[in-house]
């Protein structure tokens, strides 16, 4: 593998990896201040996919449907937490997860009976469709290299807004001790419907940006959701630092994963098992470390 | 108790019903019945770790696939598998699963243990879509039901479909009996132990870890009894058996019905089943309604179908009182 090359697939792995933390953090977050186990989540990633598809169709600007898709998705969040996620907070798991996998169902149906059943492709948006050459023959799309820093800017913004903003510090206190920052005046009710509406924008916002370079598509919701399984288990649940270490590293793995297999087909290195290769590297950390990489007791 | 002598009671209509279906019902009756049988037994293996050993797995259905993949590939192209050898083969195999899975799943609890299960569940999912074993994707086909002769005699012919019916009720009253034995024995009042407070089971002397995974295998082999059953059923083993949609809906069965019965994940999956058939026979969006009642049973029901019948009984004593 020449260098190029390298260069590449390392920028198409932390690019993935990033993406992956923005569904991620909603994940970990929904749960760790919430308690909340989220099966619907991989949806409003496929939501936000969709539409960024129907929207940018119909008003002919991938920014107004990001825009307007974002503010949809935040009125879906809070509208779900009122009317269903809040009656759980009190409830086993079991029941959160009986709910929300009812959650799925329903948003598939949706998507079917309002988009159809069909895979879509969404164009580049024009500012952002130039490559900047790297060899004679090889380049890489300026999209991609956007998104990785939208991630990361995204992923500061939180952690300022978590670490340091007066709201970050009653979302810390709620999920400390939800009954005693209540009594001290904090209103949590709607900090929780802020918390999972946040969660849900999040992942509804890397469906939208994701869906110029993936297709849209039926299933795209539970494929994204596993993976982030996966993700919250290695980086421990509730952590968002976990998160995104643990998104980077599967983004490394899935990738380099992939493009190995070329590289030792000689070896007869199973290429087909690339796919396992993430689930691999969780059943190694979690025979480590059974509590992730960065799991703190809340 | 009168309750107690009415739930014998009502068990013995419907166990005498289900004998008697095969001569009175069609071909189609007979098969759901059948199906929906081979999922009761299913969702009992999943309520033995969910509702008695209190471990959430929502990776249930990498049992129930596995067995139906080692019944697919240890059959002969063009012939039959035997049935007396095939059946304990594809059950230790999903048993042994569980042994290895077990082993490492069991070293975390709660929402860990929710989340790991179904990782590894799709791992083998992977496995058998991403590789060429077994027919990648698309899956493999059974072309011939496992034969059932034993040195020259055949007592049943899995071919027909009155026979295999006969042999999944046995199997299914079967599967009933031995988990009430042994949630009857010392280990299932450990087991509820371990559900209540592991903590002190293990201050108790007991050792935990190895009455979980002992639990976790039973529970994975009554699986793979299910799946084996299953893919006979259908003639063709896939992916998905292994997928979390199932495992999801094994989970919904036993959750539905009520977990912590035995009864419970039995009407659990009867129930849901019909549901299905008749969403399905409305519309072709059937999902919707489902995904609407799942939704409902979770908010209004927290202990299943079977929590709302004992509710009744109890609200009839107190208007007697």
């Amino acid at each position: 593998m020449d260098f190029a090359t390298f260069l590449i697939q390392l920028l198409n792995a932390v690019q993935y990896g990033l993406l992956l933390f923005l569904v991620a953090s909603g994940l970990t977050l929904i749960f760790g201040i919430m308690g909340i186990i989220n099966l619907a989540h991989g949806s409003f990633y496929m939501i936000g996919a969709y539409l960024a598809w129907s929207l940018s169709g119909r008003f002919g600007n991938f920014w107004v449907a990001v825009a307007l898709g974002i503010v949809l998705t935040v009125l879906l969040g809070m509208l779900l937490e009122w009317l269903l996620i809040k009656r759980l907070y009190q409830r086993d798991h079991l029941y959160q997860v009986l709910l929300t996998y009812g959650l799925i169902l329903i948003f598939e149906e949706l998507r079917s009976i309002t988009w159809g059943d069909d895979v879509h492709g969404v164009p580049i948006p024009d500012v952002l469709s130039a490559s900047i050459p790297l060899t004679d023959t090889l380049a890489y799309p300026v999209y991609r290299l956007w998104m990785s820093g939208v991630c990361v800017v995204l992923a500061l913004l939180m952690y300022w807004l978590i670490q340091h903003t007066r709201l970050g510090m009653m979302i810390r206190a709620g999920a400390s001790n939800r009954d005693m920052a209540q009594s001290l005046g904090i209103n949590i009710q709607l900090l929780y419907r802020l918390v999972f509406a946040l969660g849900v924008a999040l992942a509804a916002f890397a469906g939208m940006i994701a869906a110029p370079v993936s297709s849209v598509f039926p299933g795209m919701g539970g494929q994204v959701l596993i993976i982030c399984f996966v993700v919250v288990v290695i980086g421990g649940i509730g952590s968002v630092k976990g998160a995104l270490v643990a998104a980077l590293l599967i983004g490394l793995v899935d990738t380099f994963g992939k493009v190995l297999e070329i590289e030792i087909d000689g070896f007869k290195a199973l290429p087909e098992l690339a796919g396992m290769s993430v689930y691999l590297l969780m059943a190694i950390v979690l025979l480590w470390r059974p509590e992730g990489l960065f799991w703190k007791k809340l | 108790m009168a309750g107690g002598r009415v739930t014998v009671a009502a068990m013995i209509v419907c166990l005498l019903a289900l004998a008697v279906l095969p001569f009175v019902a069609d071909k189609f009756t007979v098969q759901f019945v059948t199906k929906m049988m081979i999922m009761a037994i299913f969702a009992m293996s999943l309520d033995l770790l969910v509702g008695y050993t209190g471990l959430v797995s929502l990776g249930h259905a990498a049992f129930f696939g596995i067995s139906g993949y080692i019944l697919a590939l240890s059959t002969p192209q063009y012939q039959a598998a035997n049935f007396w050898l095939s059946l304990p083969l594809s059950t230790a195999g999903a048993g042994l699963l569980a042994l290895a899975i077990g082993c490492l799943v069991l070293r975390v609890t709660g929402v860990y243990f929710i989340m790991v299960t179904l990782a590894f569940a799709q791992m083998l999912h992977y496995l058998f879509h991403d590789t060429g074993i077994a027919g990648g994707s698309d899956g493999m086909y059974i072309y011939l039901r496992p034969d059932a002769g034993i040195f020259g005699w055949r007592p049943f012919d899995l071919e027909k479909f009155g026979d295999f019916y006969f042999v999944v009720l046995a199997l299914f009253i079967t599967a009933f009996l031995f988990l009430r034995m042994v949630l009857r024995s010392v280990f299932g009042q450990v087991i509820s132990g371990i559900h209540v407070n592991e903590g002190r089971m293990r201050s108790l002397g007991f050792p935990t870890f190895r009455y979980k995974l002992a639990s976790f295998v039973m529970a994975a082999m009554l699986a793979g009894m299910a799946g084996y059953l299953s893919a006979v059923q259908f003639g063709v083993v896939n992916p998905d058996m292994l997928g979390w949609h199932l495992s999801g809906t094994v989970l919904m069965m036993v959750i539905l019905g009520g977990m912590g019965s035995l009864i419970g994940p039995i009407v659990g999956a009867f129930a849901m089943m019909l549901l299905e058939l008749g969403f399905q026979s409305l519309t072709k969006h059937w999902q919707l309604p489902m995904g609407v009642a799942i939704v409902l049973v979770a908010l209004l029901l927290p202990r299943g179908l079977v929590g709302l019948a004992s509710l009744r009984s109890r609200n009839k004593e107190a208007a007697g009182a």
